[in-house]
């Protein structure tokens, strides 16, 4: 593999610096990582790559600090996950339906980063329409974990997850909607936060489960998400669901930095014990039957470092957990059902080749355009909105999600600042298994979609390793109450600054 | 066996908006077509709605206007269908919780006064047009094409209760409604580009039964005459059906204006499902109470408020006030034409609009904004008849002659231009007078031998004398003296 120049900086702030003093150009930096990805080709990771339109950007970067005027974000090479629209770089979301789509218009959350001046490499393949765990439903091939190629990477930002873990990228974009930022973080061994729901626009990004789409960055550290996630939050009058104010502070730029820099000024003050006085909430019902021994050793170890670093673990109870999967497969179904029906033949994307009439040309170009998941999930969607059905699923998956919202926040009046517990049962699985029964993947799920319902900002941060030949990622989960995501991020900080699983690298154990 | 006829009707009416309902591209009518389609309304990949608050307002307009609740928080839905000319292949539309709740309408039919309940209005996108005839594809082939400037266009569907119980009343019903939104200027109320359109749902049940009879939804009528002709044949068809023992079913109709029926489009049982559900889209639509204040502080004078006002202010007939106020353009003449008369002279001022103007203007086919007798000369007019210039007769000529654009318009030149100017002038008559009764001694004597009839005979003679201007009461004050 070819190393790209920005691998040579620990983090987006040192690389920065360098931009800033000119010791290394964007356009050298990006040259070097469009090399460095067509070298790891075997990753499957980049759907969409255009050179031309990479140095383009790239020179407009130098432009901007040759003048001065670059962020902190300004020349540093990323890319997106292909379900956010892009001018330029085709937008396919993984699937045949729109292998040919080209958007208009960029996502707001693309068009904050440009603006900042990041240097945009691609697109990076997922799950087809953002539905699955493993970006194994891509139409476009799956994605390898650079931790070892036979497992999967985790989805459905799996691309981004695996990019970031391989080096190709100093971050990347995903969408979480059930964990598809914090699963293939914790499975690529990297770090990603989902804000909450309604910080970061929906604008351009091609809608799965409406209520439940979140935009958020993978990268290797905390630092690193916050120069991010940061950037790319804001009120967006373009997202009707985008929110003005959070907590009363506006939704713009600078809201989760100073949220980070009073949490990290506090942590400062307490010396050794820099977490003093916070209470981490362990829900029993993340550590029942069905979590592998490595994981709990991982996540266990973790919480104990913590516990060194001044934080208090307070036990509480997450009741209605297991609940969370069929409420969940019963809401993103049914959002995905109505969303995706736009995908119609008529106006863009695949249309069939052979159909006698609308009918016929409707529902071939939808048989043919979709891959099996994304059907089954359209179906699932569409049965439980059905005259009869909608009171027996619809309804009752949105109450347990009243409850599961609830639960929550139970356990953040007064019981605790912070959740703690491990993202995924197991460490990444095989890329060949629970293909016979494709719903298995989605019990895989439990420990993140409960935070997804309920729009709670999460993280997850490598905290470990599995036993055996080919050591596997594990990844803890900091869940924190609406708005706090700089509290998320200075805690995350805290524990990498003690720890080096974020810092490990695939193939140099 | 005596029929009763139930009628309830469904209106969509288009909101005057700049732009449309979720997206910011323009409305205008007549575009080539999707030139007025931006990325939400073609449906692209992450492209989402942003509600429009004009619409909002418009429809807390219509909300106010017809005393309806204001619904603090109401809710858009997706109704789930596929259409090519629907992008989304869904509609946002209410469903659960409309915007507007409840409220009435009360127009008259004849000079009978009837009141109609509103179930609800709610807002909703409307969809694109499908272009079947003389539409060819690319290579030459006929073809479907499709227009999405209508595409979202926003819509607010005023749902009537099933309280109207003859083609005639519901037509009153629709031309209240469309005169309504029309003076709030929330709709252009243009029925051929298809602001107005209208479902009949229509049932028949036999005179004292409780329950309804199985309606039939008469769909997309745009002229009050199609609604009354599509309401009569669905009545005439059903009571046929029912009485050569069929059944009326459930059903979605449509009215051929060519063959003057209504055919079947879709049966109950090929009803879609609908599958609604909240739109994740759009939180819920919240109006605040100051909202609501602000809206109404600068609604114009409701028509209910200007009746009650002319029927107690001007002192005119519950008839002719509600006639007055049936559009906004009527009430702005009569007020115009009222405002330059002498106080106590509306009456008057209403006789001539609600006659002789409004007949012309129906003869002729003309809206009474495009009168050619201008409020100020029909006032000029009227005041030439209280100040005893003219006589009502006269001036329904003058009046005929300014619809006829003669002398610009200026009743004073066309009287004088005319010679009608009346003879008011005492010494004039009184000379008349004289003349007369020194010619027509005979008569004289029958008169004071008591004959009553000689009197008019007399009086015709100085009107002869006078070619007709002399102004009668004065003729018959003198003539009365002179005779003594």
């Amino acid at each position: 593999m070819i190393m790209p120049l920005h691998s040579e900086f620990d983090s987006i702030e040192a690389l920065s610096q360098a931009l800033a003093a000119r010791r290394v150009s964007a356009r050298e930096l990006a040259r070097s990582a469009l090399d460095a990805a067509e070298s790891r080709a075997d990753l499957n990771v980049f759907l969409h790559k255009d050179d031309a339109l990479t140095l383009a950007q790239a020179d407009a970067a130098d432009r901007l600090l040759a003048q001065g005027l670059g962020t902190r974000l300004t020349g540093v090479p990323l890319a997106h996950k292909d379900v956010f629209a892009t001018q330029g770089w085709r937008t396919t979301a993984a699937s045949k339906m729109l292998a040919q789509y080209t958007s208009p218009f960029d996502a707001t959350v693309v068009e904050r980063l440009r603006q900042a001046g990041a240097v945009s490499l691609g697109k990076l393949n997922c799950d087809e329409f953002a539905m699955g765990s493993g970006s194994r439903n891509s139409a476009f091939g799956p994605v390898h974990n650079p931790w070892d190629p036979d497992v999967i990477p985790g989805g459905s930002s799996g691309g981004s997850a695996s990019a970031v873990a391989a080096g190709l990228v100093m971050a990347a974009t995903g969408t979480d909607t059930g964990g598809s930022v914090r699963q293939p973080a914790a499975l690529c061994g990297v770090s990603g936060i989902k804000p909450t729901y309604g910080t970061v626009s929906r604008f351009g990004m091609v809608a799965f489960g409406s209520s439940l789409d979140q935009a958020g960055p993978i990268a290797r550290h905390a630092r690193d998400l916050l120069e991010l996630v940061d950037t790319m939050s804001g009120f967006d009058p373009r997202d009707a669901t985008s929110l003005e104010a959070c907590d009363g502070v506006a939704n713009a730029p600078g809201r989760i930095r100073s949220g980070f820099d009073t949490a990290r000024g506090q942590y400062e003050q307490g010396g050794s014990q820099p977490l003093q006085g916070l209470r981490i909430g362990v829900p029993a019902e993340y550590f029942a039957d069905g979590l592998a021994a490595d994981v709990s050793r991982a996540v266990e170890a973790a919480l104990k470092t913590f516990e060194s670093l001044g934080a208090r673990r307070v036990d509480i109870s997450l009741p209605r957990t297991e609940l969370a999967i069929p409420a969940y497969y019963v809401i993103a179904p049914a959002e995905a059902s109505s969303n995706l029906a736009r995908y119609d033949g008529v106006r863009y994307g695949h249309r069939a080749q052979n159909y006698g009439d609308l009918i016929e040309m409707t529902s071939r170009s939808r048989a043919e355009g979709f891959g099996p998941e994304v059907q089954r999930r359209i179906m699932v969607g569409t049965y439980v909105l059905s005259h009869g059905y909608y009171d027996a699923y619809y309804l009752q998956a949105q109450r347990v999600r009243r409850m599961i919202v609830d639960d929550f926040q139970a356990a953040f009046d007064g019981r605790c600042d912070v959740i703690m517990g491990p993202v995924t049962p197991t460490v990444a699985w095989p890329m060949d298994s629970n293909q016979e029964s494709p719903t298995a993947d989605w019990l895989a799920d439990i420990y993140t979609l409960g935070v997804s319902l309920a729009g709670l900002p999460a993280m997850s941060i490598p905290c470990g390793f599995s036993d055996g030949k080919r050591p596997l990622p594990i990844g803890l989960q900091v869940i924190g109450n609406y708005f706090k995501e700089g509290q998320l991020l200075a805690v995350a900080d805290c524990f990498q600054q003690e720890t080096d699983w974020h810092q490990r690298k695939p193939g140099q154990q | 066996m005596e029929w009763e006829i139930v009628i309830g009707l469904e209106t969509h009416t288009q909101l005057t908006t700049a732009s449309k309902i979720f997206s910011d591209s323009s409305t205008r009518f007549g575009a080539a077509p999707n030139t007025q389609a931006n990325e939400i309304d073609m449906a692209l990949p992450g492209s989402l709605p942003v509600m429009n608050r004009t619409a909002v307002e418009r429809a807390i307009q219509f909300g106010l206007a017809v005393g309806a609740t204001i619904a603090p928080r109401s809710i858009f839905a997706r109704k789930n269908y596929f259409y090519p000319d629907l992008p989304k292949n869904y509609q946002i539309t209410q469903y659960e919780i409309p915007v507007v709740q409840g409220g009435n309408i009360r127009f008259f039919v004849g000079e009978q006064e009837h009141t109609v309940n509103l179930t609800r209005a709610h807002l909703e996108e409307d969809a694109g047009k499908s272009l079947h005839e003389h539409f060819t594809g690319p290579h030459g082939e006929s073809s479907t094409g499709i227009d999405l400037n209508r595409t979202g266009i926003p819509l607010l569907e005023i749902v009537s209760e099933p309280e109207m119980h003859s083609a005639a009343e519901a037509v009153a019903y629709a031309r209240a409604l469309h005169g309504l939104v029309t003076w709030l200027g929330i709709c252009d109320g243009n029925m051929q580009e298809g602001s107005f359109r209208m479902d009949a749902n229509v049932s028949v049940r036999p005179k004292g039964q409780r329950e309804f009879g199985t309606r039939s939804e008469t769909k997309n009528l745009n002229s009050f005459r199609f609604l009354e002709r599509a309401i009569q044949y669905e009545v005439r068809r059903q009571i046929e059906l029912i009485e050569d023992g069929g059944k009326v079913v459930q059903e979605t109709r449509l009215y051929d204006s060519d063959l003057d029926e209504t055919r079947s489009m879709r049966s109950k049982e090929d009803a879609h499902d609908y599958r609604y559900f909240p739109d994740p889209d759009l939180p819920p639509l919240v109006i605040a109470g100051d909202w609501v204040e602000r809206v109404k502080a600068a609604m114009p004078e409701l028509p209910a408020h200007k009746r009650a006002r002319f029927e107690q202010e001007l002192g005119l007939t519950g008839y002719d006030a509600a006639q007055l106020t049936v559009d906004r353009d009527t009430s702005d003449y009569f007020e115009q034409t009222a405002a330059a008369l002498p106080r106590g002279q509306a009456k008057l001022a209403a006789n001539w609009v609600l006659g002789e103007l409004s007949a012309h203007l129906n003869r002729h086919e003309i809206d009474i904004a495009q009168s050619p007798v201008k409020p100020q000369a029909l006032a000029a007019l009227i005041g030439r008849i209280i100040d005893g210039t003219i006589s009502n007769k006269m001036a329904r000529d003058v009046f005929a002659a300014l619809c006829e654009g003669e002398h610009g318009g200026d009743p004073d030149a066309v009287i004088e231009a005319r010679g009608l100017r009346q003879i008011s002038d005492t010494g004039a008559i009184s000379t008349m007078i004289d003349e007369v009764l020194a010619a027509n001694a005979a008569t004289v004597d029958e008169y004071r031998a008591g004959k009553q009839k000689a009197f008019n005979s007399l009086v015709g003679q100085v009107m002869k004398a006078a070619k007709g201007k002399a102004n009668p009461q004065q003729v018959n004050e003198l003539l009365k003296q002179k005779l003594g």
